[in-house]
Formats: C-alpha cells, sequence, structure tokens
C-alpha cells in the first residue's frame, strides 16, 4: 500500500500553509496554488502530510492511500 | 488497397445522407437493414453481452477525443451493480467540428440504434441524448426520429433528449453529468468516474454520439466487416470535419491511415497555400502546412508529429493569415472558456493568453516565449479536468510552429495580416460552412 498527496484543485484557495508545513513536497507555483512532488509520501513525512492536510483551510490536499497497481 | 476498392466501401455511416432534412425509419432501415434480432426490441441479456465483444474485436475506440476502447468502457458499466444509464454525448463543444452536429440533423437513426444497442449491451435503463441549446435542427430531426420509432414501436428503451449549455466545456463527461444532476454543469473532481457514479449516482456510459452510430453498424456486420477498414492498431472509418483554406469544407468519412492529402483533393484542393494544419481542434496541435502531402490520418502515424486527431478535426490555415493573431484570439477564448474552478487553469491560461497578446503586440519583455512555456508546462495535469492540458498543447504547437512569426512580432509589432478576419472559427464568428 502506498501513500500519495493531491491536491483537490478545486476547493483549494491558495492559502499556501500546505507549502509552509511540507516543503519536502508541496512547493507553489506562480500564482500560490501548490505543486506537489515526490509522491509517495515516504514513511518519515506522513506525519508532516497529515498535519498539512490538516490546516487546509478549504480542506483540499487530500491524502490517499492505494493498494500498489496489480 | 485501390482507390476504387474503397470508393465501394466507404460512406459506411453518411451512406444516403440526404441533402436536406433527415433520413426516415424506413430510409434507414432500407439501407442498414433491422438490427439483428436479440439486439434490438428483442434483446436477450447474451446477445447484449455478445455486442460488448463484438466491439472490442472490431476494435472501436471512442470519437470524443481521447480514443478511449469502447469496450473497456462498457464492461466497466456493465459490472457495477447498479442499473446503468447511457448519455449520448452530442455537445460538441469544439468549434470546428460539425460532424456531430451532421449525425444528429441528418442520421438520427443511427445515432439512436446505436444509443439503444448500448443501453441493451450494458443492462442500462435509459439513453439521454444530450445535445447544444442553440441545436434546434438537431432536436427537431431527433424529435421526428423518436416519433417514428415509438409509432413503429422499434426501441424497447426510454429514450430522452437534454438540452447542454452552448459551452467549450459542457461535453466534458463530468461536466454533462453535473449538469444532467441539475448541477452547474462544470467538471468534477474524478474519481468517482461516470462509469462508476454518474447521473443520478448510477454507473454512467458516456459516448460521443459518432461512437454510437459506429456500434450501429456494427452490430449489424460485425467486427471483421469493421476490420476491412482503417489500420490494424485503428480500425474502421471516421467523420473528419475539413475547414479552412479548402475549396468544399464540410464533413468527410475516411477510413483510418488514409493520406490527408488525397482527402483535400477530395475536398477540392486548397484554396491557397497552406501556412499550417490544426489537427484536433483547440486543444489539438498545429503542424507545419507542408505536411499536408505525407501525413496520414491515423494515431499510429501521427504520433511521431505529436498530433492526434481527437474529435477529428482538420483546419486548413492559408498562406495569408497569421499566425501569431489566430493563436493569440483562440487562446484567449479558451482562457475564457474556463469553468472558473482551478486555480492553474484560470490563473495559468489568463497569464499565458495574456503573454501571447503582447507578443502580437511587440510589447512583451524578452524572453516572454520561455516564461509562456514554464507556465505551460505549470499548468499541466492540474486541473480537475484536461481544458489547462488541451490549451497548452495548443500554445506549445503554436510556438514551435510559428516561431519565426512569433519573433517578428515580438521585435516589430503586429503585422499586416493581423488586421484580417481570423480564419480560425470562434462562437462569436463562425466561420465556418455547412456541413457537406
Ligand atoms: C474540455 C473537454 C471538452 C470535451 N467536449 C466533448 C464534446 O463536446 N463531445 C464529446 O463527445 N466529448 C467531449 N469530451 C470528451 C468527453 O469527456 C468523453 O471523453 C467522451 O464523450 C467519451 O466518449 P467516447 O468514448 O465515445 O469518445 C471533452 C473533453 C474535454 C476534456
Ligand atoms: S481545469 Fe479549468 S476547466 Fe477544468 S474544472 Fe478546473 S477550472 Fe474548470
Amino acid at each position: 500500500m502506498s501513500t500519495n498527496l493531491r491536491v483537490n484543485p478545486i476547493t483549494c484557495e491558495a492559502h499556501g500553509l500546505c507549502a509552509e508545513l511540507l516543503p519536502e513536497m508541496i512547493t507553489l507555483d506562480d500564482w500560490g496554488y501548490p505543486i506537489i512532488e515526490g509522491n509517495p509520501v515516504t514513511p518519515e513525512l506522513l506525519d508532516h502530510a497529515q498535519r498539512a492536510a490538516a490546516a487546509c483551510p478549504t480542506l483540499a490536499l487530500l491524502i490517499q492511500r492505494r493498494q500498489p497497481q496489480r | 488497397m485501390s482507390t476504387q476498392a474503397q470508393a465501394v466501401r466507404l460512406p459506411r455511416l453518411l451512406i444516403g445522407t440526404p441533402d436536406q432534412g433527415q433520413m426516415s425509419l424506413r430510409e434507414h432501415l432500407a439501407i442498414h437493414d433491422e438490427i439483428p434480432t436479440g439486439h434490438g426490441r428483442r434483446h436477450k441479456r447474451r446477445d447484449a453481452v455478445g455486442l460488448v465483444e463484438s466491439i472490442e474485436r472490431a476494435g472501436l475506440c471512442g470519437r470524443g477525443g481521447a480514443a478511449f476502447p469502447s469496450a473497456v468502457k462498457m464492461r466497466a458499466v456493465a459490472k457495477e451493480r447498479r442499473r446503468g444509464i447511457v448519455v449520448a454525448n452530442g455537445a460538441e463543444g469544439e468549434p470546428a467540428s460539425l460532424k456531430d452536429k451532421l449525425l444528429l440533423e441528418a442520421l438520427p437513426h443511427l445515432v439512436l440504434d446505436g444509443g439503444s444497442l448500448a443501453v441493451a449491451a450494458v443492462g442500462a435503463s435509459e439513453l439521454i441524448v444530450c445535445i447544444p441549446r442553440s441545436a434546434k435542427t438537431a432536436r427537431h430531426s431527433l424529435t421526428q426520429a423518436l416519433g417514428e420509432r415509438e409509432r413503429e414501436r422499434y426501441d424497447s428503451v426510454p429514450v430522452r433528449v437534454e438540452l447542454v449549455p452552448d459551452r467549450y466545456l459542457a461535453g466534458q463527461e463530468s461536466a454533462l453529468v453535473s449538469h444532467l444532476n441539475g448541477g452547474p454543469g462544470v467538471p468534477t473532481l474524478t474519481p468517482p468516474m461516470p462509469f462508476e457514479r454518474g447521473v443520478q449516482k448510477r454507473p454512467t456510459l458516456i459516448n460521443n454520439v459518432e461512437t454510437l452510430a459506429h456500434i450501429a453498424l456494427i452490430a449489424r456486420y460485425g467486427p471483421e466487416w469493421f476490420r476491412e477498414l482503417g489500420t490494424p492498431a485503428q480500425p474502421g472509418s471516421a467523420l473528419l470535419t475539413l475547414s479552412g483554406a479548402i475549396e468544399y469544407p464540410g464533413v468527410y468519412e475516411i477510413e483510418h491511415g488514409a493520406p490527408l492529402g488525397d482527402l483535400i483533393e477530395a475536398a477540392g484542393g486548397s484554396t491557397s497555400e497552406i501556412k499550417a494544419l490544426l489537427l484536433g481542434g483547440y486543444s489539438g496541435t498545429w503542424l507545419p502546412g507542408m505536411l499536408a502531402s505525407t501525413l496520414s490520418l491515423s494515431t499510429e502515424q501521427l504520433a511521431p508529429y505529436g498530433a492526434v486527431l481527437g474529435p477529428g478535426i482538420v483546419m486548413a490555415l492559408s498562406e495569408e493569415a497569421c499566425g501569431v493573431a489566430e493563436t493569440a484570439q483562440v487562446t484567449r477564448w479558451l482562457s475564457e472558456e474556463t469553468a472558473g474552478q482551478c486555480g492553474p487553469c484560470v490563473h495559468g491560461l489568463n497569464t499565458i493568453a495574456t503573454a501571447i497578446e503582447e507578443l502580437q503586440a511587440g510589447t512583451a519583455a524578452t524572453g516572454t516565449e520561455q516564461r509562456i512555456a514554464r507556465w505551460a508546462s505549470m499548468v499541466q495535469r492540474r486541473g480537475a479536468c484536461a481544458h489547462p492540458d488541451g490549451t497548452v498543447r495548443f500554445v506549445a504547437s503554436a510556438l514551435s510552429v510559428f516561431a519565426e512569426e512569433f519573433a517578428e512580432h515580438a521585435r516589430h509589432g503586429p503585422c499586416a495580416a493581423c488586421a484580417r478576419p481570423s480564419e480560425l472559427p470562434l462562437p462569436s464568428h463562425p466561420h465556418l460552412a455547412v456541413a457537406a
């Protein structure tokens, strides 16, 4: 099972908190919207990822657990 | 294969297309025969499953733009526990496309046959045909056709027609689902995909109306017949809308893999030197005009050029047109057609459109082309739908095919041709001729 981060681009309002809380995986584009790099989330970063997801005012940062593709 | 043999086998869908008005049910059945028993009124589950197998063996791929294998989607809907719904997508948001309109207006029974066959094949409960709000003729033709079918007790499934907004995005599948569910008709975050949870939260098979028309013929003549035309990787025939600097623009049926040069010749040739070709519409790709005599119209033969047929659109831009002005106007229009939901789409496309306008005006800062390329890769795959991806594909190919013109404009500002009316159609000023 792997854990991935995804942004819901419809609900994201470019608050930018996620990039502050998880700079290892999230940078901001020219308009302040998050770009995610480095999926899947490594075990060391899982805690930070969960904190970033919880901090988003619109809950637009999604943590998705996936079965590996068979 | 000889040209003569081809002439005998094509057209398939367009055979008997009336010059005016629509084909009646009687004419339709005289040309195409009855739907084989089992597929139509006296449908049995076993035959329906057989149809999906036929479609798979035929290698039919969707004609709404993404060329997705049709049988895969049908199986996905059929295997869900809840009863499905079939949606015939006739929204045709691409301004340079006329094929769906032609099918709905002139050959409604092909679309309705395919739709009700699909309903039976996936065990769905109804067919919903979606057409643009402004499509008065198509609406009339469908109403007539449904009346004929009811009188003849031809359909065993309920069919209704729904009007969708005249917008570029209206036919994007999750937007269609949203509209049919009484929502705002804009794309939604997927998954769930429509085939999992769509209209009324039920598994929903969404197919382009041309895809359904092919299904109507595959049910009658079988997969081997279907594969007699086209290439092994992309079998069958396809409807193309050919427009621009062409003597007789309109909708043509080709076999996949046909040389573009032959198509242009069949359409009376070009009316001027062709500066550039736009393949796949406004989410498609520009190619240099000199390729008109070398290109063949199939996915595998276009792939080396980074191009696709998409929903079957080929536009020939004349030598007199300004590639920069045409690109600037379409990009602005595409940026305004955003559903306005996703930051990278709303801001990115507007930023790119503005930069192209500045290049055209000669007011752009140095390095603007590089910045556009950076923004283009920045917005890719970051929308809820593929609208930004299609737009930047169009823009990136324009910057490459019209590279010299862009450099000229950046240095000297607008050229003489910038003032000409645009050759690419935009809904506010359509330049397309009526379908052939
Ligand atoms: C921005 C956008 C606009 C679209 N517009 C249409 C359309 O007008 N008609 C259509 O058939 N498909 C359209 N599509 C494709 C549909 O989402 C969907 O893939 C298609 O209807 C599936 O049918 P098919 O498998 O028969 O091709 C659009 C896709 C996008 C991303
Ligand atoms: S990517 Fe653009 S068009 Fe697609 S849903 Fe988001 S805002 Fe709307």
